[in-house]
């Protein structure tokens, strides 16, 4: 199905629905692995809205891409909770491991900071392509990203 | 053969999916029947994956559990792991569970123990008495906000009853952003229909027929099983056109939030749950009055809601009767960090800092002697052990220059940093301000870089962060920027030497 059609067919599910702005996106976001521009301006259409407020909207959050991740996006908790336990660390020793910083995307792996999973008493904590990962260590997370990209 | 295994985020982060198909591999090799049950956490996190086997009516407690421990469950006892009758563990047993005395005891989605365990009492209370009466035990509970402003809910509820209007809004606050707070996300996760009840119950006294649940992105396990329970609570009957088959309308539906931790801000989330940006609206008017889409909202944080259907079963009195000063009932404690028992402890308001620290929490995870706690999030000030005496309430923590916010306390050892603690929360507002206000905006990034100059060696930019502090406390629309200085200034209270230039001297 082409970007056209699938943008279609989301804007049709959400059609009338209340404050729908955020709902489309994120189902645009899991339908294309990010929001392209090329979508601002038929959700405008279709919410009456102005592109630039779409864009606006999309820059706003955190959540939303304008590129596509890896094929794997590892997150690492850099809320206080997680500091405490070693997490800055933690980081500090799978950036090194990995070659790579928070933000950044080397081949497929993604790393992202994310600011509390709400695993605050078991921390430091991490996300491995959506799998939770609580008492974290960097080479638990580094053993479990060769896994997940063998 | 029943086994509960927690199907809780924190249980699975420590790896209970993998004990749950150990055990049922292990049961299938023996050929013994066993129904596995993925229950709440009964937030003993250090203790995660806790699991649990029914031993002459009593439910025992083995953890934490790996994949390996699992063969034995299957043989004489004692095991290993093997912790006795779990509500006798005395972490739970000091607790005074009302909001969470579901949480943990069975399958979250399952409406027959739901109604078994008191479930719908309220609701049904709240229909027998009508919207004034409810309001009446609300407010004679004493019950505040537990999203962080301590607001009398009853209060709240009262304007939006008394407003006019063509359609009212029930918005629970699920954005449970601070560093430190799990229980919103428990609570979801573990007894999903306790806040629908809430929320159905809010709506008859407010006069509101929809309802959202604003959740956070972050927690994907408490938005599947919030939307399984709302669509189990529909099916059923519950709510939807008729509350309980005889009331008024009620719809609820799951909104998702998207990494914006100032969305958990209640007219940040009004406008973002609109479909816009997630900037704080001044206030007034207040959102009782033009809330969502510009009508009279109730907007409550889980654990205020999630509080209802007990007040509404045993009265507001009966509530009341727990706490201390002002900050009446139980508040459910968040003890996370560098803890040796860290998770979830309800109790009465009015225990001391120490108690739950050392007495509940055992000290660190380390070992180490603790250095530093900080209560009530990424806006909650620093205490050392020289404040333990304080009371946990709103008023006694406020009064010592800090805030409980959502209840959630972090432990630090000694070797906390506290200068690189101060500069973290000057960056995490930076990171996260809305923009609307330049002390915010700006002042959060000039709060780094000041503490970058003291870090190397800058004698004059503590007296410039101070100001700065000043400026961002009195200047800030919201608690975001008026509230980041909390933490940097207990920071540079309790430890001055840490933010002298001796520092680098010193090291
Ligand atoms: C920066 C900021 C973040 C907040 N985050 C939350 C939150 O995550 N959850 C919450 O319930 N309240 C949060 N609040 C408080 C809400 O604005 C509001 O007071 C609360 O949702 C009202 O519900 P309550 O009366 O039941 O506490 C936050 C406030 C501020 C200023
Ligand atoms: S204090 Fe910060 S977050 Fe709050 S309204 Fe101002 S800019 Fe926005
Ligand atoms: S602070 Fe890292 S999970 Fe909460």
């Amino acid at each position: 199905m082409n970007t056209n059609d699938r943008l279609a067919e989301i804007l049709a599910l959400h059609r009338g629905r209340e404050g729908a702005l955020l709902p489309i996106l994120h189902d645009v976001q899991a339908a294309f692995g990010h929001v392209p521009e090329a979508v601002y301006q038929p959700i405008a259409d279709a919410l009456r809205l102005g592109r630039a407020e779409v864009a606006g909207v999309v820059s706003f959050y955190h959540d939303f891409r304008d590129a596509p991740t890896g094929r794997h996006v590892i997150k690492l908790c850099r809320a206080e909770a997680c500091q405490s336990m070693g997490g800055a660390d933690m980081i500090a020793r799978l950036e090194t491991a990995l070659g790579m910083k928070l933000g950044e995307t080397k081949g497929d792996v993604t790393l992202e900071a994310v600011f509390c999973l709400g695993l605050c008493a078991c921390a430091p904590a991490a996300e491995v392509d959506g799998q939770l990962v609580g008492r974290a260590s960097a080479a638990r997370l580094e053993a479990m990203i060769a896994e997940v990209s063998a | 053969m029943k086994i509960w295994v927690p199907g809780d985020a924190a249980a699975k982060a420590c790896g209970a999916d993998a004990v749950a198909a150990a055990i049922a591999s292990a049961a299938g090799l023996r050929g013994q029947e066993v129904t596995v049950i993925r229950n709440g956490t009964r937030g003993m996190v250090w203790l995660e994956p806790l699991v649990e086997i029914e031993v002459d009516g009593a439910r025992h407690g083995f953890g934490p559990m790996t994949p390996e421990d699992v063969p034995a469950l299957f043989e004489e006892f004692p095991h290993p792991k093997a912790l006795g009758p779990v509500e006798e563990i005395p972490f739970f047993a000091r607790q005074t569970r009302l909001t969470f005395a579901r949480c943990g005891r069975s399958d979250p989605l399952s409406l027959a123990d739901y109604e078994a365990a008191e479930g719908w009492q309220g609701l049904r209370r709240t229909l027998e008495i009508g919207a004034g009466a409810t309001i009446e035990e609300i407010t004679a509970s004493g019950l505040r906000g537990r999203g962080g402003a301590g607001f009398p809910t009853g209060i709240k509820w009262k304007t939006v009853a008394d407003a006019e209007a063509a359609q009212k809004y029930i918005v629970c606050n699920a954005d449970e952003g601070d560093s430190g707070s799990f229980a919103d996300r428990m609570l979801m996760e573990g007894d999903p229909f306790c806040l629908i009840e809430g929320m159905a119950i809010a709506a008859l006294a407010a006069g509101a027929t929809k309802g959202f649940v604003y959740i956070r992105s972050e927690y994907p396990d408490a938005i599947r099983v919030m939307r399984s329970a709302i669509a189990a609570a529909a099916d059923a009957g519950i709510i939807g056109p008729a509350l309980l088959g005889q009331g008024p309308r009620f719809d609820l539906e799951v909104r998702v939030g998207a990494g914006a931790y100032i969305c958990g801000e209640e007219t940040s989330l009004l406008n973002s749950l609109e479909g816009k940006r997630g900037m704080v609206r001044a206030k007034p008017p207040l959102p009782a009055l033009e809330g969502a889409f510009g009508m009279p909202t109730v907007v409550n944080n889980v654990l205020s809601l999630a509080a209802v259907p007990w007040i509404l079963t045993h009265g507001g009195t009966a509530y009341a009767a727990f706490g201390l000063g002002r900050s009446r009932g139980t508040i459910p404690i968040q003890i996370a960090g560098n803890v040796k028992q860290g998770g979830l402890f309800e109790a009465g308001f009015g225990m001391s800092l120490g108690d739950i620290v050392e007495g509940i929490g055992g000290g660190t995870a380390s070992g180490k002697p603790v250095k530093a706690v900080q209560v009530g999030g990424p806006l909650g000030a620093y205490f050392s052990p020289e404040q333990f005496d304080l009371p946990f309430g709103y008023e006694e923590l406020a009064d010592a220059q800090g805030l409980l916010g959502h209840a959630g306390l972090t432990v630090f050892d000694e070797s906390a940093d506290m200068l690189a603690l101060a500069r973290y929360a000057m960056e995490f507002c930076a990171i996260e301000s809305c923009g609307k206000c330049t002390p915010c905006r700006i002042g959060a990034v000039r709060g780094m870089e000041t503490l970058d100059r003291v870090a190397a060696g800058d004698e004059q930019a503590i007296a410039l962060l101070q100001d700065l502090c000043e400026i961002m406390e009195k200047g800030s629309l919201c608690a975001m920027g008026g509230f980041t200085p909390y933490p940097v200034r207990s920071a540079i209270r309790l430890f001055p030497d840490e933010f002298t230039p001796m520092r680098e001297a010193a090291e």
